[in-house]
């Protein structure tokens, strides 16, 4: 076989790979605007506190990873309903613009509060995942990892959402929040639920990025804008589109890395997001509305 | 098991009800008629704690309801089927009955009592991986009562379920609110439909801007001249 053929798999794998993770990334988004309608701009900083807080359990505190990765998906778990609690709550009745700046505030806030608690040097957790090869083709432990464990949080959400009193609820009240106290449901209790889950998955995220990159208070601006393109091309709020938008994108970056050059990627995915915002507004899978 | 006293009630600078006094006894289905706009939706939103009461009292078997929140009047025993159906559209039925069982004391009912609902509507039964926005309107209306009684409720609040119906299937509902009379619910029913609504009640209310004008046994109300006169033509 042509060697050619191998690298443009090998990048074709890789797409499918880094559209696990960003699949992750678009459902906590998609998960917290489709219910609440709040849009959290500062998803990624959530994220960002994840990944320091795996770091210090695990280096500092010396936890197992098996242990300070549940650790650190706890911690942002509580931070996401901290923050519907004390910075969403208040403005829920509020214009969505003012929404918008109040979690665009937080972000800031966060990236300033992690620069003075943490500095602003690079840190690394000290796990390296071994490359492998299948086929002629190397692939990364830590990718390959990730994208199983974005899978199974995925799977897992949806079976939630699908099977349970409290996941439809949450579909439910996305649907018509007026009509859920009729059902004997505190509509403010499964918007702190939403909150918390979307925070348990920014914290997952964070543990599945953090064995791939380097921890820094600003890391959240290297993935943030792209997951809420995601989102967008998928149609915001809609969890289906934004799964096959995550892997569009992907592939976008990953292929045309390959053909061009790594900047070039993100070039063509962001070209090819712009024309297709021209084309169909809604996003992929978006109403209307 | 249900008492209104003097309940007053409104929206911002404009009160909707004035003194309004109600009662239903276990085990009848009592009936509040008026023309659009008398304050029906209102008074069942009130009760429901949708929207605060200014003046008065409210009570659910002695337990005063006035400062209870609206989640915890399924708790109460209070099932409201509001105006429109407002069903969930993207759930199937089956979900959407599902969520009509959401308190922990409903659920561990679940099976039992989504079985007397599709007895109850065998329709439902046949359409129940159905997304509800799907269905057609007399539909969505037997979903949305079988939604509230999913919670076992003792009282059951009706707005206006003949409301957006073909002749025909107003004619299906009105039997299914016999129906379950019959079967010993308790029900108050707030009707726009006024002939029909009082074949099936027991006691009427007519509520006329915001004001009780009249109340008596259904066939009492339908006797009597005001009544006649203006809303039955006669």
């Amino acid at each position: 076989m042509d060697i050619f053929d191998i690298f443009l798999l090998e990048a074709i794998v890789n797409g499918v790979l880094l559209g696990g993770i960003l699949a992750l990334l678009a459902l906590g988004l998609n998960l917290i605007f489709g219910v609440i309608d709040v849009v959290w701009i500062c998803y990624a900083e959530l994220i960002m506190i994840g990944m320091y807080t795996a770091f210090f359990l695990h280096v500092d505190y010396g936890w197992p990873l098996w242990l300070a990765f549940p650790g650190c998906t706890v911690v942002v778990a509580a931070l996401g309903a901290a923050l519907h609690h004390f910075v969403i709550r208040p403005v829920l009745a509020a214009e969505p613009i003012n929404q918008l700046l109040v979690t665009g505030g937080v972000l800031f806030f966060l990236q300033g509060a992690a620069t003075l608690a943490f500095g602003v040097e690079f840190r690394n957790i000290g796990v390296r995942l071994p490359i492998f090869e299948v086929g002629g083709m190397f692939l990364s432990l830590a990718r390959l990892t990730a994208f199983l464990i974005a899978l199974a949080s995925m799977v897992g959400v949806y079976l939630f959402l699908k099977r349970t009193y409290l996941g439809t609820a949450i579909r439910a009240i996305s649907q018509d929040r007026t009509t859920m106290p009729l059902m004997g449901v505190n509509p403010s209790r499964i918007f702190l639920i939403t909150s918390a889950l979307g925070g348990a998955l920014a914290g997952v995220a964070a543990c599945l990025l953090v064995l791939q990159y380097d921890i820094h208070p600003a890391i959240g601006l290297s993935f943030g804008p792209i997951a809420f393109l995601v989102c967008v091309l998928g149609g915001l709020g809609n969890m289906i589109g934004g799964f096959l938008a995550a892997f569009i994108f992907a592939q976008f970056i990953s292929v045309g890395g390959y053909f061009f050059h790594l900047e070039w990627g993100y070039v063509l995915a962001f070209l090819f997001f712009i024309g297709f915002m021209f084309w169909r507004p809604q996003g992929l899978l978006g109403g209307k509305s | 098991m249900l008492a209104l006293r003097n309940i007053s009630a409104g929206y911002a600078g404009f009160q909707a009800l004035f003194d309004v006094s109600l009662e239903v006894k276990a085990g009848e289905t009592v009936a509040v008629i008026g023309p659009n706009g008398a304050g029906k939706t209102t008074l069942l939103r009130v009760i429901s704690r949708l929207i605060d009461s200014t003046a008065g009292e409210m009570t659910m078997e002695g337990r005063r309801l006035n400062e209870v929140a609206s989640y915890e009047l399924v708790s109460h025993g209070i099932a409201h089927v509001p105006e429109n159906r407002r069903l969930f559209p993207k759930l199937t039925v089956e979900e959407n009955l599902r969520m009509g069982a959401f308190v922990p004391q409903a659920r561990a009912h679940f099976e039992e009592r989504l079985a007397r609902v599709y007895r109850l509507f065998p329709r439902m039964e046949e359409r129940r991986r159905q997304p509800a926005g799907t269905l057609s309107g007399g539909e969505q209306q037997m979903c949305a009562i079988g939604r509230a009684l999913m919670s076992g409720p003792k009282l059951l609040l009706l707005d206006e379920p003949s409301a957006g119906l073909a002749p025909v299937v107003v004619q299906s509902i009105f039997e299914v609110v016999r129906r379950m009379s019959a079967e010993g619910y308790t029900v108050l029913i707030v009707e726009q439909n006024i002939r029909q609504v009082l074949k099936v009640a027991t006691r009427g209310y007519l509520l006329e801007t915001g004001r009780i004008r009249a109340a008596g046994t259904a066939a009492a109300l339908l006797d009597t001249d005001e009544i006649k006169k203006a809303y039955l033509g006669i």
